[in-house]
């Protein structure tokens, strides 16, 4: 059985605190040889995560949940708030487009989602009226 | 605080180079965009970026980088960046900042194709 670690981790939606998720994340990748540009995709994921959850989640707890459990071989991480949940449209990007800029493919939010399912090798949101979570999988790089 | 950042301009007779330091998120983008807005507005509109020293960039500051290249556009400049780590370089792709701005791997490169 692969070595397993399971971290707990509970931030107030206060500025900068992803920060403090990210280095986290971090520091577990680095536990286990992740490469830098992995460590940093990781890091990136779990900043476009939190402050999804602190723009839009309107919860009243104001607290944003983080379980990371990492292997020998990937990093798993789940970002959950107790906010109202988010729609379609939010997940597609649509409703948080703004107003349309001089090159409409220089869209300038609603970029976070499509950022983290870029750099992570699986995603899945799961969401209610009681909250969303986020989950997504970072593997480790074989040499 | 969490993030200490700076910035720190150095200004040449037709260009200006622009360097951060500190995680590029709301706070530091505010204070990087006033700083490319006063240059622009004196008429330097050939600008680089230097972020080397930022290690990490969340959307809402990659929506400030997209006003500046905006901003830039509409006086005909041109803005570069330089010192991006492969995964800001990859995001910078994503989001098609590199169809309207430059990447280059140092100043020099930066500056010199301007």
């Amino acid at each position: 059985m692969a070595d397993e670690h399971k971290v707990l981790l509970t931030i107030p939606m206060y500025p900068d605190m992803e920060l403090a998720a990210a280095k986290t994340g971090s520091v577990l990748a680095e536990l286990k040889d992740f490469n830098e540009d992995a460590v940093e995709e990781i890091q990136l994921a779990i900043i476009e995560t939190c402050i999804n959850a602190s723009e839009h989640s309107q919860s009243e707890d104001k607290e944003v949940h983080i379980q990371f459990l990492v292997t020998d071989d990937q990093l798993q991480v789940k970002i959950t708030d107790r906010g109202v949940g988010i729609t379609a449209d939010t997940l597609d990007g649509t409703r948080l487009l703004g107003t349309a800029g001089v090159h409409p493919d220089l869209r300038k939010r609603g970029r976070g989602l499509q950022i983290i399912k870029a750099l992570m090798d699986e995603v899945m949101i799961e969401s209610s009226p009681n909250g969303t979570t986020v989950s997504f999988t970072k593997k480790k790089a074989t040499e | 605080m969490l993030n200490k950042f700076d910035i720190q301009i150095r200004e040449a007779e037709e260009h200006a180079i622009i360097e951060t330091t500190g995680y590029l998120n709301d706070a530091l983008g505010e204070q990087l965009s006033e700083k490319a807005q006063e240059l622009i507005q004196g008429g330097c509109v050939q600008l680089v970026i230097n972020l080397e020293k930022t290690t990490l960039i969340n959307s809402i500051g990659i929506s400030i980088l997209i006003e500046i290249i905006e901003a830039l556009e509409e006086r005909e400049g041109t803005l570069n960046f330089c010192g991006l780590s492969s995964t800001q370089e990859r995001t910078f792709r994503m989001m098609a900042i590199a169809k309207y701005a430059g990447i280059f791997p140092d100043e020099e490169s930066a500056v010199a194709n301007l």
